[in-house]
């Protein structure tokens, strides 16, 4: 009895610490994002993107500061990002819940946003049930079937194929993209002739590829994850000699990054792949964002998690000068809903239905530019929505 | 020299004195409920902490008092807890029955393991081990249709405890809710290893030659321990499902075979508290270091694991305990 007293005054005196701390003119976001283990470059190209506009913009918003707080959830995991969440809604006082490098984190930590009424934006997790998590949750990066589905449809209308092959690692994201294109592309009139899936571990691409030779498409979606797998899969292409153009080679835009273009070499010739950003499109925004975050980040370029960050900071920015510093989740959201803005990947629109997305998805085709490989941008597919929201209903 | 029969009364003697429950012990108990009072904020935490201090004393009795290396324990720790995500996926939300069942079923696949485990010693232990918590993971990553693979288990829905104590965004349930199963798996832990079963196992991590020497029947004596530690590290995996309500393949991951060895290194093997020490030193100083610099914060555990290792060879409670009786005289 005397424990529950107890704990219920604790709960009282904590309750109006955190009442206390919003009634401060800060702002606090809690970016949850994977900094340490084998998801750390992603994590740290969307920081570096959050900071980017930061400091463009400075720190206060609607006469409030903004402060960021950080936490490392390590890699993939839900319950982590469930504790951190917790901690920072209870503990930290956060006003937003933001980051979330990979969808299982984001699926942890929107239990929080919906019981605690907070205000969560995903910058980078790309599964399209997220949004559907709590009304309360907002992206600002793409999903999967946005990208491919739309890819598909393009790829039988524009490109011309009239028969694909594809081969996707074995894992969700994998899965996802394998969907969504073939959806996109029979739909459209097209005919999937072999759909294989690789494993996710150390890459051997013979056996797939002679099946991929023995099946003879026009073309051949692949999804695999970046690193060591992409050089591996051109080459073995290469050896068996399915290269553009004889067999067109279509893809997400992972695998044609500026690292693995540069170790695939000339394999990575006439790859096309869809994207909803590409750092080399010509146009003042992008040209600009480009060259200040290399300034920022000692060369790097920026790359899709970047402008995920950098846009959320935007969406969070502008929500917030909406509400005139109003922190509730209810009236962020509301002033989310169809904001429409001009980000370095071109016009973005948040959909006022669905929370996620709407934008561009670009089609590139890697070509030589003045003796360097990159990508170039052959065609745009305006204002594309993720598919899959209201499917499940 | 004494007679046959008073030595055996000897000996209950001195286990019943060694299971007695000491002073430390009691304070100990009561320093836990601390964080109710004085970190309220922390509990979410706190929790985190119970239910992996229970998963290392489960690794604890194999490892620490029955010599069984493993690398794979997460195996049972995410089979527990996909287990109780599945039950609440499947219109049962009963966390305390949620709990039991998941507890059965870890254990009913440990006794089939165990058949393997004691067959094999060092590093083929090692190996066998460490390949089937990577068979168990890659087959949960497979079975999309059933665990949502990379996604997640989604839906995973938790009744209150109880039908009363609903798991609060502060973590006051959870927190009592894991403390509850720590201190029932330790409770337990300690029976086992105070009696004359524990004894044995002791033997077989000492000097395995010896013991079919004297008529143990040392492998079922493994296999029974082995299936007590799969079950409670299951039960572990269980509570995690039921305080945080999402499952994800992490939970099963080699990363957490491996965590949970650093803790029980740290902590001291062999000793149960050992490893309570060692999970809550670990998940401490990780939210510490990681809020500090959440980039390179595993850079201090393994600088902390290398100091331990070589200025306290029996762990940090190893090493206070040799401190204490020096003191003592």
């Amino acid at each position: 009895m005397i424990a529950r007293i107890a704990a219920a005054l604790t709960l009282g005196v904590g309750l109006a610490f955190s009442a206390q701390a919003n009634a401060q003119d800060t702002v606090k976001i809690g970016l949850i994002m994977a900094y340490s283990g084998p998801f750390a470059d992603t994590a740290n190209q969307m920081q570096a993107g959050i900071d980017l506009y930061i400091a463009q913009h400075g720190d206060e918003v609607a006469g409030k500061k903004i402060e960021i707080i950080k936490k490392d959830t390590g890699g993939p995991k839900a319950d982590e990002a469930k504790r951190l969440a917790q901690e920072l809604v209870v503990r930290d006082g956060v006003d937003i819940l933001a980051g979330f490098t990979l969808t299982p984190e984001a699926l942890g930590a929107a239990g929080v946003a919906d019981q605690g009424k907070k205000f969560m934006v995903v910058m980078n997790a790309a599964t399209s049930i997220i949004t559907e998590k709590s009304p309360n949750i907002v992206r600002t990066s793409m999903t999967i079937p946005q990208l491919n589905t739309a890819f598909g449809k393009w790829a039988f209308e524009k490109a011309g194929v009239k028969q694909a092959y594809t081969l996707v690692a074995d894992y969700a994201p994998g899965h996802d993209a394998e969907k969504s294109f073939a959806k996109g592309f029979t739909d459209a009139g097209g005919k999937i002739v072999g759909a294989d899936t690789s494993p996710m571990g150390p890459p051997d691409f013979s056996a797939f590829v002679q099946r991929i030779k023995d099946a003879s498409p026009e073309a051949v979606f692949v999804f695999i994850p970046g690193g060591a797998q992409p050089p591996a899969l051109g080459k073995a292409l290469a050896q068996r000699g399915l290269t553009p153009p004889d067999v067109k080679l279509l893809a997400q835009g992972e695998l044609t990054f500026p690292e693995a273009i540069e170790s695939m070499g000339d394999t990575a010739k006439g790859i096309i792949t869809t994207f909803n950003y590409t750092m080399e499109r010509d146009d003042p925004t992008n040209n600009a964002f480009v060259k200040a975050y290399r300034e920022a980040n000692g060369g790097r370029s920026p790359d899709i998690y970047s402008v995920g960050g950098y846009d959320g900071m935007h969406l969070i920015y502008e929500a917030l000068k909406k509400t005139g510093g109003d922190t509730s989740a209810e009236a962020l959201v509301e002033a989310s809903k169809g904001m429409s803005w001009e980000s370095p990947r071109g016009k973005m629109t948040i959909d006022p239905e669905t929370r996620d997305v709407i934008q561009s998805v670009y089609i590139r085709e890697v070509k030589e530019v003045d003796g360097k490989l990159q990508n170039v941008v052959i065609d745009e597919i305006p204002e594309v929505k993720d598919p899959l929201h209201g499917m499940a209903n | 020299m004494t007679t046959p029969a008073s030595s055996t009364a000897d000996n209950h003697a001195w286990l019943r004195r060694q299971a007695r429950w000491s002073p430390y012990e009691l304070a100990f108990w009561l320093a836990v409920l601390i964080p109710f009072w004085v970190f309220p904020t922390y509990l979410t935490l706190a929790s985190q902490i119970a239910i992996t201090a229970l998963f290392a004393v489960s690794v604890d009795l194999v490892l620490g008092y029955a010599g069984i290396v493993t690398l794979g324990h997460a195996m049972f720790f995410g089979l527990g807890a996909y287990a109780a995500g599945l039950l609440t996926k499947a219109g049962w939300g009963e966390p305390l029955s949620g709990l039991v069942l998941s507890g059965l079923l870890t254990a009913l696949v440990g006794l089939l393991v165990s058949f393997m485990i004691v067959r094999v010693q060092h590093l083929a232990l090692l190996m066998i081990t460490l390949g089937l918590g990577l068979l168990t993971a890659e087959l949960a990553n497979s079975l999309g249709w059933l665990t949502g693979g990379t996604d997640g288990l989604q839906g995973v829905d938790v009744w209150p405890v109880f039908n009363h104590f609903e798991f609060d965004l502060w973590g006051y349930t959870a927190y009592a809710y894991a403390l509850a199963a720590l201190f029932v798996g330790v409770a337990a832990a300690r029976r086992i290893v105070h009696s004359s079963f524990g004894l044995s196992l002791r033997g077989v991590r000492e000097n395995l030659n010896r013991m079919p020497a004297i008529g143990s029947p040392w492998r079922r004596h493994l296999q029974i321990v082995y299936t007590i530690s799969a079950g409670m590290a299951g039960i572990a995996g269980a509570v995690l499902t039921h305080t945080t309500e999402t499952v994800s393949l992490d939970s099963l991951s080699f990363q957490r075979s491996a965590d949970v060895v650093v803790m029980l290194i740290l902590g001291g093997t062999g000793r149960l508290y050992g490893a309570i020490l060692g999970a809550a030193i670990f998940m401490i100083a990780r939210d510490q270091l990681s809020d500090m610099n959440p980039q390179y914060w595993y850079f201090w555990i393994g600088l902390l694991l290398m100091l331990v290792v070589l200025f306290m060879p029996k762990g940090i409670l190893g090493g206070l305990s040799g401190l204490l009786r020096r003191l003592g005289g």
